[in-house]
């Protein structure tokens, strides 16, 4: 897992759920565990479209439940 | 929900909070308009130098991270941290101990008059820009002109009526006559209301501008807001808010609360004439005034203090001139009025919130605010404005006028102490 998407996943995901960092973990779900509603999903989705400068199609978006989820999602997709 | 309380028939005010281009927060704005201090210049919020108007009253000492969580104050439109600040505010001055029970029976009605303008024109600029799908889910939401009160009512759980008006220039006054009526019915124990708004953004400034009404002394801010005086040449667009704690008066005595006054007269009238001028024989404000008076019960020689709508349009203050010699006969060239737009600007939907606010701190204090920049009185202008400097002065009576594009016309009365 590379170390940088981690760190950008992090960064975004403090900025857009107003998290701590210390909670964005790996195993965190975004939505079990850093309370993101619907709405901040979608949010937080364009957020990493914005930062890594790719698509992620709505059919796809329930792939990303967790941070490492994101992580393993990002890194395919610059693969 | 708890049983309906029984609702006394009286309502008073028991708390205030507010934003303004002076300060935020009553203790600190309230000095500085007695004093005549300007809020008025060049733009900061854009870069304003390709618009014909340069110049607004904005809010200088607000960050919405004091008075919301890091994540809300980073995505909410400017206008809703307004009203969420204001309520905050209000609700700390009243004292007012929200039990489970009196949450049902608090509601929230403020207003704005345009609502999230400047989250419309970021999101519209993205989806132009980079497609739709790069539209935020929060754009609805946070710009929908409810979402003041939506929000204000989520922060402090508050479960009563939650509405709100959105009248233009007098949706802060429609907001404190419509709270006043959902009391006295018994519909709520308590209220927050009052209005909020944040216009100044790129799309704001172009689309006031386009209409013509706005100051265009960009090379003196300063002197830009000059109401009743015959060197004006438009408003001054502003921003901010103000909220009221506005309480049944039976439950504000029974806990001992601080009264700041009663409101005792509401009146509403249409001009169904024009778009955004007023009518020619200023019908619709002597109407509104009228009905105000009416439903207090008292004659217009009671009112020690008016404050006026006074936007520094020549309409607007030659016809509220007009109406109010009409309503008061004599007695206009007597009673002091004065315009809070010269310091503060026209705050639109907010404006007749932060009226009545200045209109229970005048009546607390003995202090009326002044007009300023008025050095060279319009003929057609002939009442007593207060001009320039504040004046001491004990109304038991205070009356408000508000009128907004689309010829809403509202007047509120108020009197000083809630005493039988």
């Amino acid at each position: 897992m590379s170390q940088d998407i981690l760190n950008r996943v992090k960064k975004v995901t403090v900025e857009e759920l107003g998290v701590k960092e210390e909670e964005v973990v790996e195993a965190a779900s975004f939505t079990e565990d850093l309370g993101a509603d619907s709405l901040d999903v979608v949010e937080l989705v364009m957020a990493f479209e914005d930062e890594f400068g790719i698509d992620i199609p709505d059919e796809e978006v329930g792939e990303i439940k967790t941070v490492g989820d994101a992580v393993n999602y990002i890194s395919k997709k610059l693969g | 929900m708890s049983e309906r309380p029984v609702p006394s028939g009286r309502v008073v005010i028991t708390g205030m909070g507010a934003v303004t281009p002076l300060a935020t927060g009553v203790d600190n704005f309230w000095p500085k308009l007695l004093a005549g201090e300007n809020g008025v210049a060049r733009v900061t919020l854009l870069d304003p130098s390709e618009f014909s108007t340069q110049i607004a009253a904005e809010v200088k000492d607000f960050n919405a991270e004091d008075w919301l969580d890091k994540k809300e104050a980073r995505r909410v439109d400017r206008f809703i941290a307004f009203a969420v600040a204001s309520a905050t505010m209000a609700l700390k001055d009243s004292g007012i101990e929200l039990t489970d029970e009196l949450r049902d029976h608090f509601g929230v009605c403020i207003g704005s008059g345009i609502g999230g303008l400047t989250l419309m024109g970021e999101q519209h600029r993205r989806q132009v820009e980079h497609g739709p799908g790069k539209v935020t889910p929060f754009l609805v939401p946070y710009m929908i002109p409810d979402m003041a009160s939506g929000f204000t009512s989520i922060v402090h759980d508050l479960r009563g009526p939650n509405t709100c008006t959105v009248t233009a220039c007098s949706t802060g006054a429609n907001a404190i006559g419509d709270a006043y009526h959902i009391i006295k019915r018994g519909d709520a124990v308590a209220m927050l209301a009052g209005g909020t708004e944040a216009p100044i953004n790129e799309i704001g400034l172009a689309a006031f501008s386009a209409a013509r009404a706005m100051s265009t002394r960009n090379h003196e801010p300063h002197l830009a807001s000059r109401p009743f005086d015959l060197d004006r040449d438009g408003f001054v667009i502003a921003e901010g808010s103000a909220v009221l704690v506005m309480e049944d008066y039976a439950h504000a005595i029974a806990r001992g609360a601080k009264i700041y006054g009663e409101v005792v007269g509401y009146g509403m009238s249409g001009d169904a004439y024009h778009i955004t001028q007023p009518r020619p024989d200023a019908g619709g404000a002597i109407r509104a005034m009228q009905m105000a008076f009416d439903r207090a019960g008292i004659k217009p020689e009671q009112i020690g203090y008016i404050n006026a709508h006074g936007t520094s349009t020549y309409y607007n203050d030659k016809l509220e001139t007009m109406a109010i010699k009409h309503v008061f006969g004599d007695y206009a060239y007597k009673v002091p009025i004065s315009s809070i737009k010269s310091m503060i600007g026209h705050t639109l939907g907010a404006s007749g919130a932060i009226a009545a606010l200045v209109c229970l701190l005048a009546m607390r204090d003995g202090k009326l605010p002044p007009t300023i920049n008025l050095g060279n009185p319009d003929p057609e202008c002939d009442l007593d404005y207060i001009p320039n400097v504040y004046r001491e002065a004990q109304a038991e009576y205070s009356m408000l006028n508000s009128f907004g594009f689309g010829g809403h016309n509202v007047t509120l009365i108020l009197k000083r102490t809630a005493d039988a």
